[in-house]
């Protein structure tokens, strides 16, 4: 039986019955709905729930919790996600799992409150220090981030690293029906060998640490970490094309925003002019090889970039199409978001 | 089919939760459907709107720039959204609070007297349900008895204001069906 339910509500959920134990967060808008969720449901579960001081003490709660074996989460929106980045960077240096979800909202600074994708860098880049990334999704209906959520802390054990959802305030604040999975057992989880757990003692004592004072080591940990990255790429790779096979106009978008144009698309293909969608599911890894195939047909004439940015995933097109077409950019930012009707009048002059 | 509606007011109107009585009989009646609220440092008499898509297939873009329906529960929604009506739409007033006559042709327009309508019903806090049954009664969207299941089931836990809904929602219904 489908239920409605709030973006923000419904990944709460399915990040219980994905076996989340333990959240830590600081409240800030538009994602409050999660962790006012979880106050409530994760002590019914037998989980734990803390509002920290502070998003620099929750992400540290959550290196703590992840530490120990515990499947834990938090979840904020972007000023709040930037305060989290030097544990992000931490807990990627130790191979921790965890679970991050950021709603994003305008920036720079303290911003706005309203929809936006401006928080993409950061994201894949790595937003703090060192070389990591993360395994990044972009939902683009509530029931897509509810079933990526089920699976965020399977993934985030299998690569031992952090998982991040990148959504916007549109996602977490839209009703969509959705169908909930079924409650996993935590019994059934893989164990963690390497969990500061208290099983290990004398010779197999466990350390968890994201300090490597010895080049070589450190080295090696870096090789290690991007072996996954490759693995990632190999097994963890989503996009989605939408009438891209006889396009002459791709739009490239992720999100709420790939909803919106797939509207556009829709209507432009009403109007007669050949315009197809590629939708990027997972934002790292990059689906850099299926647009660099896209672009090498010979109907495909221009790609168009739309994102609530100035312009941030299209610097990862543009790397993908490497030349070979040109890639335009049709962005609102501040919190201000496009319609379908705003890309149709866009690609309609790129056409003429 | 696809029918894109647009309800905005003051906060506190009810704006949000008519919306979701849309999206709840949607549900109910098979469709797929979003409601994206406006959100932002809103409060009681702030003004409030969200956006409504029912479809028969998944529903794409969530935002929406012209509505085939606009609700105006208040003056300053019908003069920020009046004109964004596709032609041949419609556009319900909430004429307790709004004297103004729509001046656009090629719309049509249903006056609704939401808050008279619900102190008939028996309580002034039910005009966003005159409004709902008004929707319905003109739109047709959805059969009459999914709705009024869905009105019951959502006030289950408050048995006591299901009868003063329930006739809310036929009187609102009975003005735009004429």
């Amino acid at each position: 039986m489908k239920k409605l339910m709030k973006g923000n509500e419904a990944i709460a959920e399915a990040a219980v019955r994905g076996g989340c134990r333990a959240f830590f967060g600081y409240p800030i808008t538009p994602q409050n709905e999660i962790p006012e969720y979880l106050s409530k449901r994760l002590p019914e579960v037998g989980g734990c729930f803390i509002q920290a001081e502070s998003e620099v003490a929750a992400i540290n709660m959550v290196y703590g919790a992840a530490g120990s074996g515990a499947r834990a989460m938090t979840s904020s929106s972007s000023p709040g996600i930037s305060l989290k980045q030097e544990g992000i960077s931490y807990i990627c240096g130790a191979e921790l799992p965890c679970v991050i979800v950021n709603m994003v909202r305008g920036g720079p600074g303290l911003g706005g409150i309203q929809p936006a994708q401006s928080d993409y860098f950061q994201a894949v880049k790595g937003g703090g220090h060192g070389d990591y990334h993360m395994l990044v999704y972009g939902p683009n209906t509530v029931q897509e981030a509810v079933d990526i959520m089920y699976d965020a802390f399977d993934k985030a054990d299998k690569y031992r690293m952090p998982v991040m959802i990148l959504g916007d305030g549109m996602i977490g604040q839209i009703m969509e029906a959705v169908e909930l999975p079924e409650m996993k057992d935590p019994a059934a989880f893989p164990k963690k060998e390497w969990a500061t757990d208290g099983t290990g003692v004398g010779a197999s004592r466990r350390i968890i640490n994201s300090l490597y004072i010895e080049p070589d080591v450190l080295e090696k940990v870096n090789h290690r970490l991007f072996d996954r990255y490759k693995e990632l790429e190999e097994n963890e790779l989503r996009y989605e094309e939408y009438l891209v096979e006889d396009a002459e106009i791709v739009i490239v978008a992720y999100g709420t925003v790939a909803r919106i144009s797939k509207s556009a698309v829709n209507a432009l293909r009403e109007k007669g002019i050949k315009a197809g969608l590629l939708r990027p599911i997972t934002l790292y890894p990059f689906p850099a090889k299926a647009i660099a195939k896209v672009a090498a047909e010979a109907n495909v004439k221009k790609f168009v970039a739309v994102e609530l940015s100035m312009g941030q995933m299209i610097e990862d097109v543009k790397l993908a199409v490497n030349g070979a077409k040109p890639v335009e950019f049709y962005g609102r930012t501040g919190g201000n978001v496009m319609t379908p009707e705003d890309i149709v009048e866009f690609v309609e002059k790129e056409v003429k | 089919m696809e029918e894109k509606i647009i309800i905005a007011g003051f906060g506190g109107q009810g704006v949000l939760s008519l919306g979701q009585f849309i999206a709840y009989a949607a549900i109910a009646d098979g469709k797929e459907v979003t409601w994206l609220p406006s959100y932002g440092p809103e409060m009681r008499g702030g003004t409030s709107n969200c956006s409504v898509v029912v479809c028969d297939k998944q529903v794409a873009s969530p935002i929406v720039a012209h509505p085939d329906c606009l609700i105006a529960m208040n003056k300053p929604s019908l003069y920020k959204f009046s004109d964004k009506v596709k032609a041949g739409g419609t556009i319900i007033v909430n004429s307790s609070l709004i004297p103004d006559k729509v001046e656009r042709t090629d719309v049509k327009v249903v006056y609704i007297d939401a808050a008279s309508l619900a102190m008939e019903a028996g309580n002034a806090r039910t005009a966003n349900i005159v409004v709902l049954g008004a929707y319905i009664g003109m739109s047709n969207l959805f059969p009459k008895e999914t709705v009024k299941k869905m009105i019951e089931a959502k006030f289950a836990n408050k048995p006591k204001v299901i009868p003063a809904n329930l006739k809310a929602f036929e009187l609102g219904y009975a003005t735009a069906a004429k």
